[in-house]
């Protein structure tokens, strides 16, 4: 009997309707910050004459480009599946061991005084080596991330204020500077590097095998390591390149505030991960994108500049703030349509 | 007769001091659909992680073609010989279906991912194999059968031929399931062989050719099912002759007052709902996966919201939408699915069968340990859960002892009205007996049941079977039924 059956007839028109409106729902949910960003623009201008201009736009974009990094490090962890909460302290202790390492006991420097270029780049060794012990805890030894990160941002935070005891550093060499100061086309070499980053990381995600690797190591791990991904491999990868992305953003910070203080990027963090949610990236992981995240990053920058050109009273910025992060949640809810999680 | 496709031979593997499988057999000839089945607990899923390469046996060969297995780190190599299609999904939710069917091979272009190739051949992929889906859609938002045939898909396009099914039709109804199995007779005319792992019978008669039966982590016997009538094949799995579908005739005590009084009941699921059930009753409701039953079921337990409609229980009228006031006026409840809404596999057996009840073991909240534990102990021991006691965590059971906690929780509250959904699910076939025995108790204590199932032998038991279609009641069958009859009605071929 089975070798006379025909196989059932589906229409096929209803498929591909369904389809497009799934793939324009999609669509949707990557953009859909962008209204709201246009909404605040528009909102800005009205309020505030100097909004507009050239300088302050470009003021936003100087202002959120370590905050960018630091966003895009921890999206790519988010959309494996972990969390990342010392990201925040690597901003403050990485550029300070570069410092140190350059600057003259005289000025609380270690006296190692090594040239600049060396010292950059153990910024960067500073942030991969804290991502892979990271990564390691969480990966190897199988720890929760959210409470090895936890402990790792208190002991990185306490290493940063023991070294410097508490002090503000400053006098380093102009190439600690040069990525806030140096302007290319008008804008920061900084801002420059941060949506090149972002670019990079887009493209990766969605048209390489290690990207596609992150969203299915996040959405589902064992199906990941079934199709042969090797996904303890991948996230420690991962927690490596976020710390060295969080490294990037210290130096930006440090370019932009012109002094590394003991409490460089501290309570960061949250508006890291205010950025990444309003941007679509899911905290259970697998879901979410380089432009969400980017839009959720720009969000902030606007609204942050808009309390200051506001005038609005610094003691009260921060209780607006944090409604504003509330605000942008709901809207990202309703306009996506989809529950967060 | 051509050799084996695959074949295991004198397994054993052990975890610790427990003996997982003592003596694994198994012979797989090519082209055939070959049954394996045996109670929780048999050997069945160690056997299908040896015969996939994901553990080695401690003792005995795996053979595929004549050939020995390839290394266990070999992982390419055993994903060309066999692939086996779990109960709990194993692609990416998020992800395209294309995407699933390439994920960690996705067609490159200079390096990059090509999305138009990618979408090119996982279109013809599916054409292949006649896998009727859009390449395009969210895996997450497929129907279950079409995410098997995904599955299948995929292993098929690695070149195995040797699929293994572990339970592919729990979470379907009778329709799906019948085109699950059209789908597979096609495939298995196209050369496909088929490990079929199922805890129904009547699918093993229907679809496969041969059946292999283990018992108590050792081989039984192998041998065609034309041979092996269903009483036998009972008794082998059993080891002992039980009373299959004890048919005992009701003697319909219709004098139990009311107890639920259903008038009029509408929702987005159902329409129109009038419906009683007396104290001491057992009433069935039937019908196909979209006919509303399961919401019908879920508005006495405060899961669903009807739009319009009443229920009294007992003359007072029953809060809608509100699980915590319907356990309060006396309404039990055994969720569908007892991994998603039935335990917290984190917590004890303790726990999870005192959730619904705390405020009883204490006052102003607080909860008497002492008393929990009395509590749960006699749970435990009425309802016959094989246990080490109330502390052990419910992750450590087998499905059917889970499935007895999660009917320990529905029954710790004294409820007047019991509602069963799909009670028996993924359970065994002397579990499943202890489960239905409960039924029986509750009647005769005049406690009004109310079981939803797609089981025949669950509904069975009851005194009357309801079956919804498309939301409304159709029929009404007393007990005594005949299966045809039943089925007719929920298919829907017995009436317009």
């Amino acid at each position: 009997m089975a070798d006379t059956k025909a196989p059932p007839v589906k229409p096929v028109g209803a498929t591909d309707t369904g389809s497009a409106r799934t793939v324009l729902l999609r669509r949707a949910r990557e953009l859909a910050l962008v209204p709201a960003l246009l909404l605040l623009m528009v909102l800005g201008a009205i309020v505030n004459d100097s909004f507009l201009t050239e300088r302050n736009l470009i003021s936003i974009l100087g202002a959120s480009a370590a905050l960018a990094m630091v966003v895009l490090a921890e999206s790519l962890v988010l959309i494996t599946g972990k969390f990342d909460l010392s990201l925040e302290s690597v901003v403050g202790i990485a550029p300070a061991v570069g410092a140190l390492l350059v600057l003259p006991a005289a000025q609380s420097g270690w006296g190692t005084e090594l040239p600049a270029a060396l010292a950059l780049l153990a910024i960067l060794v500073v942030g991969a080596a804290v991502g892979a012990f990271n990564g390691v805890l969480v990966v190897k030894f199988k720890l929760n991330a959210f409470i090895v990160t936890l402990a790792m941002l208190i002991v990185l935070r306490g290493l940063l204020v023991g070294a410097t005891k508490g002090k503000t550093l400053f006098g380093m060499p102009d190439s600690f500077s040069s990525l806030a100061t140096t302007t290319f086309l008008a804008v920061p070499l900084s801002v420059w590097l941060a949506a090149l980053a972002f670019a990079v990381a887009g493209l990766v995600l969605k048209y390489h095998r290690v990207g596609r690797a992150l969203y299915a190591i996040g959405g589902n791990a064992d199906a990941a390591r079934a199709a042969g991904i090797r996904v303890e491999r991948v996230m420690l990868g991962v927690f490596v390149v976020a710390g060295v992305l969080a490294a990037v953003g210290g130096i930006m910070q440090t370019g932009y505030v012109g002094a590394i203080s003991a409490n460089q990027g501290q309570n960061m963090i949250f508006t890291v991960f205010a950025a990444a949610v309003i941007g679509g990236i899911a905290l259970d992981g697998g879901k979410g994108t380089m432009f969400g995240a980017l839009t959720g990053v720009l969000l902030l920058g606007v609204v942050q500049n808009l309390l200051t050109l506001a005038q609005v009273p610094s003691f009260w910025i921060q209780a607006i703030y944090g409604g504003i992060i509330l605000v942008a949640l709901m809207i990202a809810r309703v306009t996506t349509g989809r529950a967060q999680d | 007769m051509s050799t084996a496709l695959a074949e295991t031979r004198g397994i054993v593997k052990r975890y610790g001091p427990t003996t997982a499988l003592a003596d694994g057999r198994l012979t797989v000839l090519p082209g055939e659909s070959h049954a394996l089945v045996g109670r929780n607990g048999a050997g069945k899923s160690t056997l299908v992680r040896i015969l996939t390469g994901l553990e080695a046996p401690d003792e005995g060969t795996v053979r595929f073609d004549g050939d020995p297995a390839p290394p266990l780190t070999d992982r390419d190599a055993w994903r060309r010989k066999v692939a086996c299609v779990y109960q709990h999904p194993t692609v990416v939710p998020e992800l395209t279906v294309a995407e699933n069917l390439f994920i960690n091979r996705q067609p490159l272009h200079r390096g990059f991912i090509s999305w138009r190739r990618l979408k090119a051949e996982a279109a013809e992929l599916l054409g292949t194999w006649d896998v009727r889906v859009d390449p395009d859609a969210r895996t997450a938002d497929l129907k279950v059968e079409d995410r098997q045939m995904v599955e299948i898909a995929r292993a098929l396009s690695f070149g195995a031929r040797f699929i293994i099914l572990d339970e592919p039709t729990a979470q379907l109804d009778n329709r799906e399931i019948e085109r699950l199995f059209t789908r597979m007779r096609a495939l298995q005319d196209s050369g496909v062989t088929f490990l079929f792992i199922s805890h129904h019978l009547q699918e093993v008669y229907e679809v496969c050719q041969t059946v292999t039966v283990l018992r108590d982590a050792r081989w039984i016997t192998t041998a065609p099912v034309a041979d092996l009538p269903r009483q036998a094949l009972v008794e082998a799995m059993a080891g002992e002759a039980i009373a299959e579908q004890a048919e005992r005739h009701r003697t319909a005590e219709a004098a139990g007052p009311v107890l639920l009084d259903v008038r009029g009941l509408t929702s987005a699921a159902y329409e129109d709902i009038d419906l009683t059930v007396r104290r001491g009753e057992v009433v069935g409701l039937a019908g196909s996966s979209a006919s509303g039953k399961i919401e019908l079921a879920e508005t006495f337990t405060g899961l669903h919201t009807p739009a319009h409609g009443t229920a009294l229980l007992d003359g007072a009228p029953l809060p809608f939408g509100d699980v915590r006031k319907a356990l309060e006026a006396g309404v039990g409840f055994v969720p569908r699915d007892r991994h998603q809404q039935g335990l917290v596999f984190g917590m004890s057996i303790g726990d999870n069968a005192t959730l619904s009840v705390l405020d009883r073991l204490g006052r102003h909240g607080f909860v008497g340990t002492d008393r929990r534990r009395a509590v749960a102990t006699a749970l435990i021991e009425r309802l016959d859960i094989h246990a080490e006691g109330p502390e052990q965590p419910v992750s450590d059971l087998s499905g059917g002892n889970a499935q007895k906690v999660v009917m320990a929780r529905a029954l710790a509250s004294d409820p007047r009205l019991l509602v069963l959904v799909n009670p028996t699910a993924g359970v065994d076939v002397k579990s499943k007996e202890s489960l239905l025995a409960r039924v029986d108790s509750a009647r005769e204590d005049g406690t009004a049941v109310l079981v939803v199932s797609d089981e025949l032998d669950d509904l069975r038991r009851c005194d009357r079977v309801l079956v919804l279609f498309h939301g409304r009641v159709v029929a009404e069958h007393p007990a005594g039924w005949r299966d045809h009859e039943l089925i007719a009605s929920i298919e829907g071929v017995d009436h317009g």
